[in-house]
């Protein structure tokens, strides 16, 4: 009976010894987060350019160059 | 694919604030919030320098990393854009931003902090390209227009570009080379030392000093 008692009491030492080998890491892992909202459409995919990536591209080339004043005086 | 920069040359900058005034026209910007601004270094002392400062749109930005509720987001063009539905206004973008491009409406009482607003490369934002819902949050959407922001292309001198940064950088290098070739004071134009060679080099024949007499 005595027996019984004391390894119970050991076993349940041995637990108690344990019992923080078990704990979490708290040091937080940050994650680049993912957008949440509402998804954009592309800036061509509405009136005149339907769609035409291509068109849109070139407009928008022609609208850069006309910053640049060497190619408009010349 | 077109990377969506600003570059302005400080060179051109006139501190017109007209970059300031087009965006806040065109946008129909409240009282109180700057999505642009000019910042002048050395203001009244010779040689000043102005800058016309927004939103750079950076490949890394920022207020993206620091966002708690990840509302910010950056189209396939390089602009970077924000849901006003899920901002929160806490301000960490702010903080945050080496620029200051966040402004926050300052309308309700006791400076309470609204959504943020920011510039948005005239690109508008989350909603159906140039609504009404749109232009109310964001302003217009002059990149679906086949345009680039008014700020940039309405500035008188030229001094502040936007648009794809690798054609502004051919811009500015064609510009610079100008520039060099017409000289300034104290640098001489392009091409003059190779022409006539160093200017420490220039010095006049050295005149035999009178010697004795045989």
């Amino acid at each position: 009976m005595s027996r019984h008692i004391v390894m119970l009491a050991a076993g349940a030492a041995v637990a108690f010894g344990l019992a923080a080998c078990g704990e979490q890491p708290q040091v937080i892992q940050y994650k680049q987060g993912q957008y949440q909202g509402k998804k954009d459409q592309q800036p061509f995919a509405g009136a005149p350019w339907n769609g035409n990536k291509t068109e849109w591209d070139a407009a928008i080339r022609t609208r850069n160059q006309n910053q640049n004043e060497y190619k408009r005086t010349n | 694919m077109a990377r969506m920069k600003f570059l302005c040359d400080t060179e051109r900058c006139i501190e017109c604030n007209g970059c300031v005034t087009a965006c806040k026209q065109e946008h129909e910007i409240p009282w109180g919030v700057n999505r642009r601004r000019v910042v002048t270094i050395n203001d009244g002392v010779p040689g000043e320098r102005s800058i016309s400062v927004a939103c750079m749109h950076c490949s890394d930005a920022p207020c993206m990393a620091v966002c708690p509720v990840d509302c910010f987001y950056r189209t396939e063009e390089g602009v970077v854009l924000h849901d006003k539905d899920l901002c929160i206004g806490c301000g960490y973008c702010f903080y945050a931003c080496p620029f200051g491009a966040p402004q926050f409406p300052q309308a309700g009482a006791f400076g309470v902090r609204g959504k943020m607003d920011k510039c948005t490369f005239c690109a508008g934002g989350p909603e159906p390209d140039n609504s009404e819902a749109e232009f109310k949050k964001y302003g217009r959407n002059r990149l679906a227009e086949g345009k680039l922001p008014v700020c940039a292309e309405m500035c008188a001198t030229k001094a502040l570009l936007g648009g794809d940064g690798d054609v502004l950088s051919d811009i500015y290098r064609e510009r610079v080379t100008h520039r060099a070739a017409r000289g300034t004071p104290g640098t001489p134009p392009m091409g003059w030392e190779t022409a006539y060679g160093r200017p420490d080099a220039a010095k006049p024949p050295a005149v035999p000093t009178g010697g004795t007499k045989s």
